[in-house]
């Protein structure tokens, strides 16, 4: 019972750094159609950040939690500025353009933003310095759920919470879902898309830099190809999920964590990445549009 | 009221409107009439400024309004129902309402707006959390009109309002038109394929052919015109 509990809490946690990464793709995907290749590094570039903040604020004796606070902050505003204007340079120019530039601009942006922290940082691993630590009321259940492992659930979850809500009731909210549905009519009442395009990559951007920041904290070390592996697995989820859905991706991450958590807990970890493609590819066997996508129809 | 001089528009090379000259007073139910492709879309999308004229200017009350964004446009008292009615599938029938207040702020005056909306059709009280996307076609194309007239416009440009609806559902619609007209005092500018039922509803007319204008007439003079009788009514 409580190897099966540690490896709930595992999928959980897993499930909800996908989320966060997920919900960037298919909120982008929902809007413009298009598959933002270059949203993993968004992640990785979060995390980066988290460790320079973290650098900084340790050397000048700040406690660990409150270094989390900032370092999400930083990092949250950092990749929002990253997301908003990757946009503007790489994607909104190609507007109109065949369906196909605008995916080749990303895969691009992808490798320029490695790149290019790649030069400014290093090739390989940094340490990353355990800001969440061990909390008192926890060590009971430390070999189940870690600590780390329960501010990352409750993060998410928070997140979740507060873009459902968004989405759901606020003015800005109901004009991002007119837009995914039918942008002309939209533009038609007087929205503006432009607007409207760049608030979801500011979004998408801020939760990724979320999940960046938490992971570092979870694993411990980071690295430039994190973004890749990372952005892969959430891109998995959001068609597990159905691309273009926002509980379609909280779902597939949930769904993709689990599956790679009991699988490699019962099984065998060697193929954790077989179990989660396996599911990937009998999903879209048996329901080509995902989870809780809509089955295509054309669009006007 | 809203006045278009020699508007030019195009497609990329095609060219789409040629030299459109229309005025439509205030108060007046104005229709646009002409065949598949002729360029009524078109015209209206200009007025909208979803497809900018590339020559030409539009006027609306005094103020040049050619090739300003549409959330400049629509608070000046412009609005359309567009072909096709265009109904935010996902979003409720009260959810698509809001949509046609989104640059309004005067929460109490958006209720009273909606109200009145009520008051023309029960039937989108009755839907209100329904989803569009479920609405039968008559109740779609009355939430679209109903969607436009939540941004108060002073003008109201309808795209072939009678498209694939049946003949009762056809008189309920138009006879509402006319009600928003009379009551409101809401100018029309109504382009129409149903060139009968639009030259009976409306004061004046324009008929439109390969981007052009042709004829414009009062819409009883249209009605008995030898050419838009042969064209248009399908009588010879
Ligand atoms: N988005 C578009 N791209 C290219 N050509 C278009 C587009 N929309 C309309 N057209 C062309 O412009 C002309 C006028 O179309 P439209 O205004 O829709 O006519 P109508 O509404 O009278 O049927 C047609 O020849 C049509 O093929
Ligand atoms: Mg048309």
């Amino acid at each position: 019972m409580e190897y099966f509990l540690e490896l709930f809490f595992g999928g959980l946690t897993r499930g909800s750094i996908y989320a966060l990464i997920a919900l960037g793709y298919t909120m982008v995907y929902g809007i413009i159609e298009l598959i933002n290749f270059a949203h993993g590094e968004i992640y990785m570039i979060g995390a980066f950040t988290g460790l320079i903040v973290a650098g900084v604020l340790t050397a000048m004796g700040f406690p660990a939690l409150a270094i989390l606070a900032v370092a999400l902050v930083v990092a949250v505003v950092y990749c929002s500025a990253y997301g908003y204007t990757m946009e503007k340079i790489a994607y909104k120019p190609l507007r109109g353009a065949n369906r196909l530039s605008p995916l080749i601009s990303a895969i691009g942006m992808s490798i320029f933003l490695q790149n290019y922290v790649l030069l400014a940082q290093t090739p390989n691993f940094l340490p990353f310095p355990n800001l969440i630590g061990e909390f008192e009321f926890m060590e009971d259940y430390a070999h189940i759920l870690g600590s780390a492992n329960l501010v990352i659930i409750l993060v998410t979850a928070a997140a979740m919470v507060a873009l459902t809500l968004f989405i759901k009731y606020t003015r800005m909210g109901r004009a991002m879902r007119a837009t995914a549905q039918n942008r002309k009519m939209a533009m038609l009442l007087g929205v503006n898309v432009d607007a409207v395009i760049s608030l979801t990559f500011i979004i998408g951007s801020s939760l990724a830099a979320i999940g960046g920041v938490l992971i570092a904290c979870h694993t411990g070390q980071i690295n430039i190809t994190i973004g890749f592996i990372a952005g892969i697995k959430a891109f998995t989820a959001a068609v597990l999920g159905g691309v273009g859905s926002i509980p379609g991706a909280m779902l597939g991450a949930l769904v993709l964590g689990f599956t790679e958590s009991f699988a490699t807990g019962y099984i065998s970890s060697d193929y954790e990445d077989v179990f989660a493609f396996g599911l990937l590819v009998l999903i879209l066997i048996f329901r080509p549009s995902g989870l809780l996508g809509k089955a295509p129809t054309q669009k006007v | 009221m809203l006045e278009l001089k020699n508007v030019n528009a195009h497609y990329g090379a095609i060219q789409a409107l040629r030299d459109v000259s229309i005025r439509i007073d205030q108060g007046e139910i104005i229709t646009l009439i002409g065949a598949n492709g002729a360029g009524k879309t078109t015209t209206l999308m200009a007025i909208c400024g979803i497809v900018p004229p590339s020559s030409g200017t539009i006027t609306f009350e005094g103020k040049a309004i050619q090739g300003q964004p549409p959330d400049r446009i629509v608070p000046l008292g412009i609005s359309q129902v567009p072909e096709g009615r265009l109904i935010f599938p996902e979003l409720t029938v009260i959810e698509n309402l809001n949509m046609g207040a989104f640059l309004r702020d005067d929460k109490p005056e958006i209720k009273r707006d909606m109200d009145y909306i009520f008051d023309l059709f029960p039937v989108l009280a009755e839907r209100g959390t329904q989803r569009g996307g479920t609405l039968s076609g008559g109740e779609q194309q009355m939430l679209a009109i109903s969607r436009a007239l939540m941004s108060r416009p002073r003008l109201l440009l309808l795209d072939e309002p009678s498209l694939g609806l049946a003949p009762l559902v056809i008189r309920q619609i138009f006879e509402i038109i006319v009600k928003i007209n009379k009551e409101r005092g809401t100018t029309i500018f109504l382009v129409e394929q149903n060139a009968n039922l639009a030259l009976k509803t409306a004061h004046r007319g324009y008929v439109m052919e390969v981007g052009r204008i042709t004829m414009s007439d009062s819409a009883q003079n249209l009605l008995a015109d030898e050419g838009v009788k042969k064209a248009y009514l399908g009588l010879t």
